[in-house]
């Protein structure tokens, strides 16, 4: 679970960033900072741009004005390298074929990752993965699903989570299980930013659109 | 590298183990080369005539089945998102699927291509060219359509935004292909026909990753 080689996200920052969809602006001029460590929730009503924001930070969506920038240890890194090799973006879809199995996704995301196969076994332990693998994903309830689209967190080891609404289909259990998941994410220097309705069973510090 | 070969596994199992689109393709096909002797009678001599022409157009056809699946399957999951963030560029993405789809789709069509050709009363000395001549132009017609593919992404009723945007670029190799065959046929020199052929698959083969990274950029942001 060692990711903090030189070069790696220890800082992420949004500065006046603006965002708009559609020709409509959903929130301009907004600062930000998340640390290393440090778990943030991203709070606001239905529609308040808490998916863009973080498909900006991911690079899928181009900001109107202002800029998101990742820190190393060692100063500011260049974006596309920290995103292609520092993130995790978990949608709120799964990203799952419904004609795969569970351990052919599995495997496939976490290779794409970047993962070998020793990640991918303590993925299989951490989320109990391992009598669903080998069932089609479009079996799965969508509890099972999330747990399926979050092993290639654990697969593979980055230090920005960048989730949208990660515990939306998951029972009581299994919420207390991937905040245990995050606390230890977080212990070993990782920074997570997420998209919440209910709070984040860490702690963490609000930021409201 | 790795990522690519990852990519283009995947890609090789969504488009042949599930669904069956390949083999569906074939089917359309030859069900298409076997109705023509139907339409146009069983004259030898006319069969001939129209053969290889006919031929192309349904090969061209064919190709377009499995197209809208490409992109819109991992659009719609969220998949996208994933492979956008991945170790390779969009652009190798691009160049996977569209390799996978040549190899899953092109493959198939172009081992069933000669068996549609007997159909239509091709003189034997004709099928390797017919095999050769499918082979090469399935790959231009892969690439071409993977590129419409991405275009029509989001779009409502893709798969026929897709036809319409493709058949067009479809064009040049159904001429060259068609020509190389009847120019054989004929006894004259055929292969400038087929090396316009190969000409134009490699260039699809070349260019279009650059069109359909941008547009599935565009799709996504």
């Amino acid at each position: 679970m060692e990711f903090r080689r030189p070069g790696m996200i220890a800082r992420l920052t949004g500065e006046s960033l603006a965002v708009a969809r559609g020709g409509r602006s959903l929130f301009a001029g907004l600062d930000f900072a998340v640390a290393a460590g440090e778990a943030v929730a991203l709070t606001g009503a239905n529609g308040s741009g808490k998916t863009s924001l973080l498909r900006c930070i991911a690079g899928l969506i181009r900001p109107e004005a202002g800029s998101v920038g990742f820190a190393g240890d060692s100063g500011p890194l260049e974006a596309e390298e920290a995103r292609s090799g520092g993130l995790h973006l978990l949608g709120h879809q799964d990203g799952l074929k419904p004609t795969r199995t569970a351990d052919e996704e599995l495997r496939f995301q976490a290779a794409w990752t970047g993962a070998d196969n020793a990640g991918v076994e303590a993925a299989i332990d951490a989320l109990e993965l391992k009598p669903l693998l080998k069932l089609e994903t479009r079996k799965l309830s969508a509890g099972q699903r999330r747990r399926l689209a979050l092993g290639r967190l654990i697969a593979s080891p980055r230090p920005l989570w960048l989730l949208d609404e990660p515990l939306a289909p998951l029972d009581a259990r299994w919420r207390e299980r991937v905040g245990a998941l995050t606390a230890a994410h977080l212990k070993t220097g990782g920074l997570v930013l997420a998209a919440v309705h209910d709070p984040l069973p860490v702690k963490s510090r609000e930021l409201a659109l | 590298m790795s990522g690519f070969v990852t990519l283009l596994k995947r890609e090789l199992d969504l488009a042949w183990g599930r669904g069956g689109g390949a083999l569906l393709a074939c089917g359309f096909y030859t069900c298409v080369a076997a109705l023509v002797p139907l339409a146009v009678g069983s004259d030898p001599e006319r069969l001939r005539a129209v053969g290889p022409g006919v031929a192309w157009i349904a090969l061209a056809l064919s190709t377009l089945l499995s197209l809208e699946r490409l992109y819109e399957r991992d659009f719609e999951d969220g998949a996208l998102d994933l492979l956008a963030l991945g170790p390779v560029p969009l652009e190798l993405v691009a160049l996977a699927k569209g390799l996978a789809q040549w190899i899953a789709g092109g493959l198939p069509l172009a081992v069933a291509a000669p068996i549609a050709a007997v159909m239509l009363g091709t003189p034997q000395a004709l099928l390797p060219l017919v095999f050769a001549a499918a082979l090469i132009g399935g790959l231009g017609f892969a690439f071409v359509g993977s590129m419409g593919a991405a275009l029509a992404l989001g779009a409502k009723r893709g798969g026929v935004l897709i036809a319409v945007v493709v058949l067009p670029l479809f064009a040049p190799p159904v001429i060259f292909g068609a020509g190389a065959l009847e120019a054989f046929a004929a006894g004259m020199t055929w292969t400038s026909a087929f090396a316009f052929l190969a000409a134009y698959s490699l260039a699809a083969v070349a260019l279009t990753p650059f069109a359909a990274a941008a547009a599935v950029r565009n799709a996504l942001g």
